[in-house]
């Protein structure tokens, strides 16, 4: 009915928390271009992992709502879902957004939090194969 | 039928990008993240299907099957369209702006 807007709302929140954690992440490193460490240098910036959160939730909330569009759930007019013209229909359109739409956002957020767990472990091996470098004081 | 489609142009996309990274001028990373993101999605919309219809879930009309097949290749199309706008307007090799300041 509506399932889709749940994952929209986290991917606007996701989008806006991005665009700060990028322009927090972009300012030390114009200041001190020369020194960046070995290990900053193989760590993914939080602001790109974010990014990876915010293009699945776009995307499947845009191919989503295009499923919505095609059973004619969603319409361009007033009030756009179908489902809020009647109370009753509104009711259970609220209920499957809190089921249904709430467990598409959790599951993405999900897999993100793997992919996060597993890129973790793999910066981490990135600068324990390179520990010469690192007593070096290339960092 | 349309997570099954998705899935598979998820898949597509991902071998196709994997063959071609590190480089990504072509932005297949994009086509990959909006599959994906919404392969996820519906296949919470099947857990919540099957639970609702049980082993039914599983033997559609053929009708419906055709229906929801033609909803994925529609989904798929419209995945890929979006990707082409992202891609000329991002312009990653720099061929549309050659081509609309070419003396």
């Amino acid at each position: 009915m509506a399932c889709f807007i749940v994952p929209v709302a986290e991917a606007v929140v996701t989008t806006v928390i991005t665009k700060a954690v990028k322009s927090k992440d972009t300012k030390p490193e114009a200041l001190k271009a020369d020194t960046v460490s070995f290990s900053a240098k193989h760590k993914i910036p939080f602001s790109r992992k974010l990014k990876w959160l915010s293009n699945m939730l776009w995307g499947g909330s845009v191919l989503l709502a295009f499923e919505h569009v095609w059973h004619g759930e969603v319409v361009p007019w007033f009030p756009f879902l179908t489902a809020a013209s009647d109370p009753a229909e509104t009711s259970e359109m609220l209920f499957e957004m809190a089921t249904v739409g709430v467990s598409m956002a959790l599951i993405v957020t999900a897999v993100w939090g793997v992919m996060l767990l597993v890129t973790n472990a793999m910066e981490k091996k990135a600068i324990k194969a390179h520990p010469a470098q690192i007593k070096e004081g290339c960092i | 039928m349309t997570l099954l489609t998705t899935v598979f142009a998820a898949i597509i996309c991902t071998i196709i990008w994997y063959k071609n990274a590190p480089n990504s001028e072509m932005k297949v990373g994009i086509l990959c993240w909006m599959y994906w993101g919404a392969s996820l999605m519906w296949l919470v919309d099947a857990v919540f299907e099957y639970v609702e219809l049980k082993a039914e879930y599983f033997t559609p009309a053929p009708v419906d099957m055709l229906n929801d097949f033609y909803l994925g290749l529609s989904v798929v199309a419209l995945g890929l369209i979006i990707w082409l706008v992202i891609l000329l307007i991002k312009d990653p090799k720099g061929v549309v702006k050659a081509a609309l300041f070419k003396k």
